[in-house]
């Protein structure tokens, strides 16, 4: 019997499984329904912590307090950086866009354990529940930052027991994921699908599942001794019980730097599927940036003292951290030349995603150079919990990642919803999206390298300049927002009919239809070629020279 | 991609290993009284590390695996013990 004959060609959107309506979706093991639930958990949260974001904004436009007090904005950022990071920055393009397109991209079904998929989503839904009972329970939010740091973090009288649970939670669902990407790809790929006939984005996926599953079990495990301090006064972090707290910082970054590679290694990912689609042309140096990916991710792992310069670790545990730094620059600058060389030539269609696109590139670079300041020990005293670590960091995340995510959802919308969105409006999203946040973050590098500390409630009127432009920025940027939301909510139901390839993408989620049925392909498709196969050979080495000749 | 082997372990090879690791872990409380002074995390380490080889060779079936995957895991087992050795690296030069 063939799977036509026992699932009816239906999409996944309309099919009717055992349950129907909300029930249907709350129990459906199917990656694209999976990708949905997970998509919009964190788009509600992300305007959330958004609006938490623009407040901080607001009360720093002007010197002293305005709006809030000095309490309330230690509360505020931290809860700020908590939903920011660990519900929406680190699951984010992993698990919506690499649970949506994944099996469609190497010609599977479904990933490798449906139910542990759904799982992984019920554990995001408990940790995000506890990290936001943590800001309303009696005891008040907590107030540590989103990085816990221990001796005060095992003191505070603020609700920090629940905070770190939750990331625990919300540490387990990432695990979870990772270990379900890595099966599927190594079995789960179409016939004649070899590793280097593999698209660039699950490539970028399979790396970010290993730190997933490597280095997430790590923060776990510290976030639990934290508690243990706490609950039963063992003295693991803190000094006055005997302690270590640099031994916490080891530990927390150990992990939280490689989970920066989990936020943007997914997000090179989308980038490197968008650039030859819109350029019409096969991907500029494929083995260069698979390997890269892998090269990120293992180079990664051993970078995290650059976050201690300052704390106290050894000499030449600084000098070698910083020169590790410098090294993981060397494959991230070998994606962005070879994302230029596939533009270069091609005939390119400068639509929505392509244009949200160039903007990672163009932010993600500025993030990057910045990221070179901090990596070298001498600037990094300076600059050290400046504010300029704040726009560093802001440009690496949401400018990388977050507009990566704006990228991967403008580009796989037809195929989501079968249905497009407006050019148009996506345009002008894009304008103020992109004014708002460089008005947002790069005054802020400005006032770091003249000393305007971060996680500072008050501040000398000499910053105020930079303060006031970000706040104004802040606006710009949440009007972009809500138009570009509005744009997609908006043609989910009244948009034109998406063709099944509206992009005119080679891959093969491109190839079935917009949206796809429950179980993807009708047959398995045999891989024959590389995943950005334009054209014939002969076209391909024609295209080749001509560029030779011109270059 | 992937051609599908299965094997079953038998009861008494699952019952030697797990004899084996409780066995390392009175070994590893035990030597919580001998007092290695500094070297008391890397014998600790050790004996963890021994049990965990253990368990992804026969619970975990590394050994019937491929090559391939057996690299792999060895490769994990490398960044760790690099992960390990940088963090006390700064504690020796500190």
């Amino acid at each position: 019997m063939s799977h036509s004959e026992t699932h009816p060609q239906v999409s996944y959107l309309e099919y009717q499984g055992k349950y129907k309506g909300i029930l249907g979706w709350l129990t459906t093991t199917d990656h694209k329904r999976i990708a949905l639930l997970y998509m919009y958990c964190i788009v509600v949260f992300f305007f959330v912590a958004a609006i938490l974001g623009l407040t901080m904004s607001i009360e720093k436009m002007r010197p002293g307090q305005d709006i809030m007090n000095a309490q309330t904005y230690n509360g505020l950022f931290t809860v700020h950086g908590i939903i920011m990071i660990f519900m929406i920055v680190i699951p984010g393009l992993a698990a919506v866009f690499g649970n949506f397109a994944l099996p469609l991209l190497i010609g599977a079904r479904d990933v490798a354990f449906p139910k542990l998929n759904l799982f992984s989503w019920y554990l995001y839904v408990i940790g995000a529940i506890l990290a936001v009972l943590s800001q309303l329970l009696k005891g008040g939010a907590p107030d540590t930052g989103w990085t816990f740091y221990v001796p005060y973090s095992a003191g505070s009288s603020t609700n920090v027991i629940w905070a770190l649970t939750a990331a625990f939670i919300l540490g387990f669902s990432n695990i979870l994921t990772g270990l379900n990407f890595i099966v599927t790809i190594h079995r789960m790929r179409a016939p004649g699908m070899t590793w280097f006939k593999m698209p660039l984005f699950p490539w970028s996926l399979y790396a970010t599942a290993w730190i997933q599953v490597l280095a997430t079990p790590i923060v776990g495990i510290t976030l639990l001794m934290v508690i243990a301090e706490r609950v039963l006064h063992i003295g693991f972090f803190d000094p006055a019980l005997g302690g270590d707290p640099v031994l916490f910082q080891h530990l927390f970054w150990i992990y939280s730097h490689p989970a920066v590679y989990i936020m943007i290694l997914p997000a090179m990912g989308v980038i490197t599927e968008i650039f030859p689609t819109f350029s019409q042309k096969p991907v500029f140096g494929y083995g260069a940036i698979a390997i890269s990916s892998l090269a990120i991710a293992f180079v990664g792992y051993f970078v995290w003292g650059h976050h201690m310069f300052t704390s106290g670790i050894s000499y030449w545990s600084k000098w070698f951290f910083s020169f590790l730094t410098f090294i993981v620059a060397v494959p991230s600058a070998i994606k962005v030349f070879n994302w230029i060389s596939t533009m270069y030539g091609g005939s390119i269609q400068m639509r929505p995603p392509l244009l949200y696109a160039i903007s990672f590139v163009f932010l993600f670079m500025i993030g990057g150079f910045t990221g070179l300041f901090l990596g070298a020990l001498a600037t990094n005293v300076q600059l050290h919990d400046t504010t300029f670590v704040v726009a560093h960091f802001h440009y690496i995340i949401f400018g990388g990642m977050g507009f990566a995510f704006f990228a991967a959802i403008h580009y796989w919308y037809p195929k989501m919803y079968g249905k497009m969105y407006s050019d148009r409006w996506a345009y002008i999203a894009w304008g103020f999206t992109f004014v708002g946040f460089n008005l947002l973050y790069f005054p802020q590098f400005i006032i770091g390298v003249q000393g305007m500390p971060r996680r500072y409630f008050d501040y000398l009127p000499q910053f105020q300049w930079g303060h006031m432009l970000s706040g104004f920025g802040a606006f710009i940027l949440l009007i972009g927002l809500i138009l570009m939301a509005w744009n997609l909510i908006y043609h989910v139901k009244r948009g034109a009919i998406a063709p099944a390839n509206p992009w005119k993408g080679v891959t093969l989620e491109w190839q079935i239809a917009s949206p796809p049925t429950l179980e993807n392909f009708e047959e398995i498709p045999v891989i024959k070629h590389n995943p950005y196969w334009f054209g014939t050979e002969e076209e391909i080495k024609r295209e080749k020279k001509s560029v030779t000749r011109n270059t | 991609m992937s051609t599908e082997k299965h094997h079953i372990s038998t009861y008494m090879s699952h019952g030697v290993v797990l004899t084996i690791l409780l066995a390392l872990t009175a070994l590893s409380v035990g030597m919580a009284e001998l007092h290695f002074g500094a070297f008391s995390v890397a014998v600790a380490l050790l004996v963890a590390s021994v049990k965990g080889t253990t368990v992804l060779t026969y619970f975990m079936h590394l050994k019937y695996e491929s090559m391939f995957t057996r690299i792999m895991v060895g490769g994990v087992f490398v960044i760790y013990v690099l992960v390990i050795v940088l963090l006390f690296f700064d504690y020796l030069f500190r």
